[in-house]
């Protein structure tokens, strides 16, 4: 479903995304990991549309983003990290905008929308205008509208920064209902006890390279460490080498 | 080295400060491609503005030099005029900037959650407050000072001398200002007062210029009007408002240029000063946590679609559905942002302003032309292009900077980005035509034009509005201000400053373009000539083509740029 080839991301002289491949298919829910500034979300922004990478190609679906960007596109919702959205429409308008822009309308959006905001507690809220939200149910309001126009693939930056802890539990159960019925989630995330339970396969990505990808049991391999996805991504990305806390408190 | 367990941490106020002179001080040392350009043509504007304002007092304050008896207090009455305009301004600026920094600013989270002494964090923001707020003024003032002090040959002890009159004069509307929003703040949420303030000063200001133009100042300067000399000199002998700073400002400085210095007045602001400063921290000391603990509540703000709501989706119907809710999402932003609405008040006073001094044209009075008859009508198509364009800078200019936060939805959907700009353009441009055919459907009426001059302003301020908005969406496209929210400060950048010049380039072009055929057919009329209609075609056509290309050639740009940001 999802598929990247030697996807590149340079800032300059700066590789923020080097030479990355992977296929995601159908069905699968994949885990992106990786310390901060890795490129999980520089990757995620591309997969979207949003960026353009340097050089590499990107297929949702089988068609190249790069060249039918609207038909790959349709078949994509991106839930971003950061949850900046428009003030001044209320929820309810703003689900009826985002099912527009994918061209859908009607009586099933109206009933979608109304479905997604009561999963989400948000149906009281319906008609309030987004800048009274707090910042976890404007993070749920772009959840439920990426999940509103139906699409074939959800790619998600950090679902769960600001989400209570009953709006998690939703957004796993929701996750996985969703990959049961044959749709694929492409999610970066820092829970790495989310990670290991929700997750069919992981990529581990330090420095803008894929340092390990697959079940967990590949992870093991890989790493040639046995425990969990904690101690994993630690050896794989270096953290383990951290200073010595006791120095660092008395410093 | 350990401090002493009971020394209580105390931050100083250069420290509170420090964020923003470090933020400043990197933004001017940031290389960045093309700053040395916006430097220049930004320095040069402000010098040309400058030169402008000194030269027009300059002259002016030398004839009032010339005049026996009462050129002092005429000069004196001026600065009175300027001054107490400068005060309303500053007050009213101070008022909605200390909303921003006593109770909106970001850092306010670290500072009033952190070990910071009340006066400190008064003094820190206060300070903040007033060079925001008063920058311009204080700008503005210097060339007025300096042809004060150049006619009345002040010397150089005029300038500490004026420096001395004017910090306590920017001081005290600041700690005023910030007072009535401290009160404000406490009774009303923060959100719903600046709602409020951003009405009550467009209205305000809305009000000023209205009043100013409908009582016809330029009628008090004739001497002839007032029954004796006596009468007239009474008048300008008058303090203007004897209780505001400004009036000791006046006394202060023309005291000093035309006597002596005016220690009374210096000693007045001072004094004000420092009594307003220790009365605002008191109010401060009293009302600032209950204020700050009050600005973090959200107003309540419901939206249910309306008749007007249904009746708007009906009538976008047949755009189908994503342009029906890319035009809906653009007037719904637009109608529930009372800082973008409010402006339409203003708007609103400046066209009333535009066709109450075409109205009072003395053009059926003795001894003016045909030609000019002629003349002034065309020339109205230049001012009204003008006017247009400054709307279009204010309202589609910022257009698609504004989209900046969310881009990534719009860059993330399966929608091409020309729909965007279509949604835009449109969205601007035809409430702008509607304007632009009212404005000069009824100055042509209220100038009695020949049918001839009513088809050519019409078909040519049509063609004008669709290259006024090609440009400003353009404009706005390629030098974006992604970051800033505040759509009012987006036209003052330097893309705004390019997209002014070029739109008043492209209005002088069209108007000059057509003064050739315009003039043929005047003097066709008066000498009953023959016109020449190949010259007409021609001429007339190379207009029209200028303003398809200024339409089109901005949005193609514009959309190959929008397809390559990357947000």
């Amino acid at each position: 479903m999802i598929r990247l080839t030697n996807l590149t991301k340079k800032y300059g002289s700066f590789t923020a995304v080097n030479g990355i491949n992977l296929h995601v298919p159908a069905g699968e829910l994949f885990g992106f990991l990786g310390p901060n500034g890795a490129g999980k979300t520089t990757s995620l922004r591309m997969i979207a549309g949003i960026l353009q990478p340097t050089s590499g190609t990107i297929e949702i679906g089988g068609v190249d983003i790069a060249r039918d960007p609207i038909t790959a596109k349709s078949k994509l919702g991106f839930i971003p990290d950061r949850p900046f959205i428009y003030e001044k429409l209320t929820g309810a308008e703003f689900l009826r905008f985002v099912a527009g822009l994918y061209g859908q309308e009607g009586a099933e959006v109206e009933h979608r929308a109304r479905e997604m905001l009561a999963l989400f507690d948000l149906e009281e809220w319906r008609d309030e205008l987004v800048e009274s939200y707090s910042h976890g149910m404007r993070q749920k309001l772009i959840v439920a509208s990426a999940f509103v126009h139906r699409p074939q693939v959800i790619v998600v930056d950090e679902p769960h920064v600001g989400l209570d802890p009953k709006s998690i539990k939703i957004l796993r159960d929701l996750f996985r209902e969703y990959v049961r019925r044959g749709h694929t989630i492409m999610m970066s995330t820092h829970t790495l006890e989310t990670a290991e339970s929700l997750c069919d396969r992981i990529a581990i990505i330090v420095a803008g390279k894929i340092a390990a990808c697959g079940t967990m049991d590949d992870l093991r391999e890989q790493s040639s460490h046995g425990g969990g996805l904690e101690e994993i991504f630690l050896k794989l990305t270096g953290e383990n080498a951290a200073r010595d806390l006791v120095d660092v408190l008395d410093a | 080295m350990h401090s002493p367990a009971s020394a209580l941490p105390d931050p100083k106020l250069l420290h509170l400060l420090g964020p923003k002179w470090l933020t400043a001080r990197s933004r001017a040392t940031t290389a960045d491609t093309g700053r040395g350009w916006r430097l220049l043509v930004l320095g040069s504007v402000g010098l040309l503005f400058w030169a402008f304002i000194f030269g027009v007092l300059y002259r002016l304050l030398r004839y009032f030099r010339g005049v026996e008896e009462i050129g002092p207090l005429l000069a004196g009455k001026l600065l009175g005029l300027i001054l107490v305009s400068y005060f309303s301004i500053l007050l009213l600026s101070n008022v909605i900037t200390a909303l921003s920094s006593f109770f909106l600013a970001k850092d306010l989270d670290i500072l009033v959650g952190g070990p910071v002494d009340w006066l400190r964090l008064y003094g820190a923001k206060l300070l903040e407050t007033v060079i925001a707020s008063s920058w311009m003024v204080s700008l503005m003032a210097v060339p007025m000072f300096a042809a004060y002090g150049w006619v009345y040959d002040g010397g150089w002890a005029f300038i500490p001398y004026a420096i001395a009159l004017f910090v306590p004069f920017v001081l005290i509307p600041s700690v005023i200002g910030s007072g009535i929003t401290l009160v404000l703040v406490n009774v009303f949420p923060a959100r719903r007062t600046r709602d409020i303030l951003s009405v009550v000063a467009v209205m305000t200001a809305a009000g000023l210029v209205l009043l100013f133009r409908l009582i016809r100042p330029e009628q008090l300067a004739r001497p002839e009007g007032f029954r004796s000399l006596v009468d007239f000199i009474a008048v300008l002998r008058t303090p203007t408002s004897p209780f505001l700073p400004s009036e000791w400002v006046q006394k202060g400085g023309m005291s000093f240029l035309v006597d002596r210095p005016d220690w009374l007045s210096v000693y007045m602001l001072w004094a004000s000063a420092a009594a307003v400063l220790v009365f605002g921290a008191m109010l401060h000391r009293r009302l600032y946590v209950s204020g700050y603990s009050r600005a973090q509540e959200g107003a309540e703000r419901w939206a249910r679609a309306g008749k007007l709501s249904a009746l708007l989706r009906n009538a976008l119907a047949p755009l189908g559905v994503l342009r029906r809710e890319l035009v809906q999402k653009e007037i719904r932003l637009f109608f529930r942002d009372t800082t973008q609405w409010s402006q339409l008040i203003l708007l609103a006073v400046l066209v009333i302003v535009y066709v109450f001094n075409i109205k009072f044209l003395p053009l059926r009075t003795e001894g003016v032309t045909r030609i000019i008859q002629i003349v002034i009508p065309f020339l109205n198509l230049a001012l009204a292009g003008f006017v247009l364009s400054s709307i279009a800078a204010r309202f589609i200019f910022p257009a698609v900077s504004l989209e900046g936060r969310t881009l990534w939805l719009l860059r993330s959907s399966p929608m091409a980005m020309r729909e965007l700009l279509w949604a835009k353009f449109w969205v601007g441009t035809l409430p702008l035509l509607i304007l632009a055919l009212t404005i000069i459907g009824i100055t042509n009426f209220l100038l009695q034009v020949s049918p001839f001059m009513f088809i050519v302003s019409v078909v040519t301020i049509t063609g004008l509005t669709f290259a006024v908005c090609g440009l400003a969406i353009g404009f706005g496209t390629i030098f974006p201000q992604f970051e800033t929210e505040n759509a009012a400060q987006i036209p003052t950048s330097f893309g705004g400053l390019l997209y002014m010049m070029t739109s008043v380039m492209v209005i002088g072009s069209v108007i000059v373009l057509e003064a050739r055929p315009v003039a043929g057919y005047g003097a066709a009329r008066i000498y009953n000539t023959p016109v020449s209609v190949g010259e007409m075609v021609l001429w007339f056509s190379a207009a029209a083509v200028l303003c398809v290309l200024a339409t089109i050639v901005p949005l193609r740009v514009a959309l190959r740029r929008l397809e390559r940001v990357e947000r």
